[in-house]
């Protein structure tokens, strides 16, 4: 290959990109071969002799639409024909597929993984667009300029036209381009607008495969009997009668408790069933939800880690003409994909492979290699599409991946590690419980003139893999998020923090600390336009300083809602606003009573800016699901423990929305040319506090725990 | 040892008849487009039918089944069926996918039954079948639009 001004060699550009974190890599993904015929331009795009084009996905898949998303992206700059598009999910490669925002590590979270694979996946489809039209013009003795590309083919005035798959094999090989141009949005044919999704028809016929579902000859399935109580140790194990059950293979001691291990389902849990396990709980009978409250709440009016301080808070408190002091409580909250959590593991021929919805494929890998006792190029992983995930399986201890392991070393087969939904709900992982006390001070004139607020709840981020960013001098920044910084410009803020230890193991969940603050804050700051008098959206957009995209959405959402014209009686709108993942949100909640008092949610407008959006129809149903999900958590959601045990099991006691709950809803999308941002988690956040400002219209009570418990039956304000 | 008849085919099953069907279906017939969520009948994500009607496969022993068509989501081929899965594409519905083949099995059950079901008719036939992806409103949309496209 000749390298001249404007190419490079395929070697300088492999360290062109390691240099730069380009990462337009030029190996195949590892455990792929390269199609004989055929072209890979780069590690993130393949086309092949019979038109298709693969998008290599370094995101996990559990719903939120990223394969459609980051398929788009490579698809429109390489002018691809969207019918001939596929995707396949790509190995574990920190250096290839990493998240570009997070350094050396491949995985998805955070609403991510649009923003950080805008340019990157334009820059790779662009880059095969260039090669292909490189081929025709050597093909036909054209000059390049003089072709174009649309809709998978290339063509010339004269009537020449080939397809990609046609140029495939001579694409393959011309000179990499050193910076493909990318088009000016434009020209965008596919971003912005209705690309359908990938994976509709596999997920609408049966035939899209899971980590449930994967087929290996020989294939045993375990169920594992697990610690009773969060700290409970194995006392003793009888599993004669359990190796007795039709179907079982073997009984198996590991760290998480003990593994049935068996031909299918039914016999391993049949097994489990028969096994005699004795448990030690001792160490956890004081551990209760209600213990938990009363210490929490007795924390926030202790002083803690200082977050932020301003010596003027004290005073201002002290002088304010009224004081607003409220208390909040958030239960822990079980994520509950509807795919329970799961993982496939085969040791053979001195290496361990796996199949899971690997969302965080790094820290997969590196703990599936220790605990297989094996190097890392060992180790492969398969990363699959999940059933659900809302932070579950992204985690520090891969515990699903780590289990499989330690059973896979005992059995000599492959192995699926199947948990149960009683085990999924009971293991901890929990968005964890969090109590806010929060003081603020008016002026005469009705103005905010100090803000004392106090969190306590355990550190999600503490001893993990991202706590170098995410905690600093004691201050766990998913602890505080939606709190400080915050979006109103208020004066005299103090804002300090208790992070508890527990043998309760914390996690993310959907919108992290996003679940709890922006109930507290967009609660409050309906109560303070009560008491200045003031209409909440009026009352919100004169805090909101320096905040254009605040204002454009809650405007937008008052706007399309009707905000301030009549309703029928019985009937009343809540709103609130909110930014996450770099996203602003805002939901305007019509609202009436049940007999019963708790409401019913009729409609939801929806607000938001998320930047330039991919494809509006995934953005559409993120803050449509996004929405649903909160409002499952505002009514439902509650994971309660008595000494040491979770009181839930199952659905019927883990409650969730149902269809009939489902309100009418319209999402709105700002129009924006910015690079885009996240959509996945920043629809959850603001529906619970429009829906409790809307309860509050009704029945002059303001809600102060989710899920949502009126302290006495609803009545209608004076 | 008995038959199970699934998709129009004939199954020797040897597995006890206590056992549920769903694990009949996934682990000895490889049908694993039937999903387990629950386990208790909470879901929905199992759903079949029996001589047309919905059922939770994870709470139906085998032996319940012996005799009956049962038909999963790989054996959907009626108008309805076609016309259910046609819309479910078509509005993009699945997030997750996992809950969906339950969804449209029963959703197809309904529009078998009645051709032109109203809101609350849809809110009453799947309100067993649950959707963490919370996609309701996609799926009730789904279902007037099967019911547009059988002339329903």
């Amino acid at each position: 290959m000749v390298a001249s001004s404007d190419t490079f060699s395929r070697r300088d550009f492999v360290k062109l990109a390691s240099a730069s974190g380009l990462l337009l890599g030029l190996q195949l993904p590892l455990g792929r071969a390269q199609a004989s015929t055929g072209f890979a331009p780069n590690a993130f795009v393949r086309i092949t002799p019979d038109d298709l084009v693969t998008v290599i996905v370094k995101h996990h898949e559990m719903g939120q639409g990223t394969a459609t998303g980051i398929a788009t992206l490579a698809a429109e700059e390489l002018d691809a024909d969207w019918s001939k598009v596929r995707v396949e999910y790509a190995p574990a490669n920190a250096e290839l597929y990493n998240n570009t925002g997070w350094g050396p590590v491949q995985g998805t979270g955070g609403s991510s993984a649009i923003k950080n694979s805008w340019t990157q996946m334009r820059k790779a489809g662009a880059a095969a667009r260039v090669m292909l039209l490189q081929a025709a013009s050597a093909q036909w003795g054209l000059p390049v300029k003089e072709l174009s590309a649309s809709q998978g083919f290339v063509s010339h005035a004269s009537g020449k036209r080939a397809s990609y798959g046609q140029l495939a094999t001579l694409a393959s090989k011309q000179a990499l381009p050193k910076d493909p141009p990318l088009k000016d949005p434009a020209q965008f044919k596919l971003i912005g607008k209705q690309a359908p999704r990938v994976d509709s028809v596999a997920k609408s016929s049966g035939a899209a495969v899971y980590t449930m579902d994967v087929k290996l000859p020989g294939l045993l399935t375990a169920v594992v009997a697990r610690p009773p109580t969060f700290s409970a140790t194995l006392k003793s194990v009888d599993d004669k009668a359990a190796r007795e059950v039709a179907g079982v293979v073997d009984v198996v001691r590991i760290p998480e408790g003990v593994a049935v291990v068996a031909k299918g389902m039914w016999a391993a849990l049949q097994g489990r069933k028969a096994l005699v396990t004795e448990w030690d709980t001792t160490k956890d009978k004081l551990l209760s939800s209600d213990a938990l409250y009363a210490s929490y709440l007795a924390a926030t009016k202790k002083p803690g880690t200082p977050v932020t301080h301003s010596d003027e808070t004290r005073p201002a408190l002290a002088r304010a003409h009224k004081v607003i002091e409220a208390s909040y409580q958030f239960p822990f909250l079980a994520h509950a994909p509807m795919e329970p959590t799961n993982c496939v593991a085969w040791l053979h021929d001195g290496k361990l492979e796996t199949w899971a919805g690997h969302q965080l494929q790094t820290i997969d890998h590196k703990l599936a290699a220790e605990a297989a006792g094996l190097p890392l190029d060992k180790v492969e992983l398969h990363t699959l599409i999940s059933g659900g995930s809302f932070g579950r399986r992204a985690n520090p201890w891969a515990d699903m991946v780590v289990e499989a392991v330690h059973v896979a070393k005992q059995v000599n087969a492959p192995v699926r590690v199947q948990r149960t939904r009683e085990d999924d709900l009971r293991m901890g992982l929990y968005r964890p419980m969090y109590v806010h006390t929060v003081k603020v001070g008016l002026d005469s004139h009705g103005e905010i003139s100090g803000w004392q607020h106090a969190i306590a709840g355990q550190s999600i981020q503490s001893g993990g893999p991202f706590s170098a960013n995410s905690v600093k001098n004691g201050v766990d920044r998913t602890s505080v998020e939606g709190v400080w910084p915050m979006a109103y410009d208020v004066p005299n803020v103090t804002v300090q923090l208790h992070s508890p230890e527990l043998p309760i193991r914390p996690l993310w969940w959907r919108s992290v600390g996003h679940t709890h603050t922006a109930f507290v804050m967009e609660t409050l700051l309906d109560e303070l336009a009560t008491a200045a008098g003031q209409d909440p959206v009026a009352y919100r957009l004169t805090y909101l300083k320096d905040k254009p995209r605040h204002i454009a959405v809650l405007k937008l959402a008052a706007e399309k809602a009707g905000w301030g014209t009549p309703l029928p009686a019985g009937k009343a709108r809540g709103v609130a606003v909110h930014e996450s993942f770099s996203s602003v949100v805002a939901h305007v909640a019509e609202v009436s009573l049940k007999p019963d008092g708790t409401p019913r949610v009729e409609r939801l407008t929806v607000a938001v800016d998320c930047g330039i959006a991919i494809n509006p129809d995934v953005v559409r149903a993120q803050m449509e699901g996004g929405s649903g999900f909160g409002l499952s958590a505002a009514l439902y959601n509650e994971i309660s423990i008595e000494a040491g045990q979770v009181k839930q099991s199952n659905f019927h006691d883990y409650r969730q929305l149902r269809i009939e709950d489902m309100p009418s809803i319209d999402v709105h999308i700002v129009p924006s040319q910015q690079p885009p941002t996240g959509v996945g988690e920043p629809g959850v956040p603001t529906v619970a506090p429009a829906v409790a400002n809307a309860m509050f219209q009704l029945t002059g009570q303001r809600v102060r725990r989710l899920p949502f418990k009126l302290p006495t039956p609803g009545k209608k304000r004076a | 040892m008995p038959t199970l008849d699934v998709n129009g085919k004939r199954y020797e099953v040897g597995a006890d008849g206590e056992t549920p069907l769903l694990w009949v279906l996934r682990d000895d017939l490889g049908l694993t487009g039937t999903k387990y969520g629950c386990g208790v009948a909470q879901c929905g994500a199992c759903t079949v039918h029996l001589d047309g009607e919905p059922r939770r496969a994870c709470s139906t022993p085998l032996k319940a089944a012996l005799g009956k068509r049962v038909t999963t989501i790989e054996g959907l081929a009626s108008r309805t069926a076609k016309a259910v899965q046609g819309a479910w594409v078509k509005l993009d519905v699945v997030q997750c996918g996992f809950c969906q083949s339950g969804q449209i099995m029963t959703a197809v059950a309904l529009l078998e039954k009645k051709p032109k079901p109203t809101d609350t008719d849809i809110d009453h036939a799947l309100t067993g079948n649950l959707c963490r992806c919370a996609t309701y409103h996609r799926i009730r949309a789904a279902v007037h639009e099967a019911a547009r496209n059988t002339g329903g």
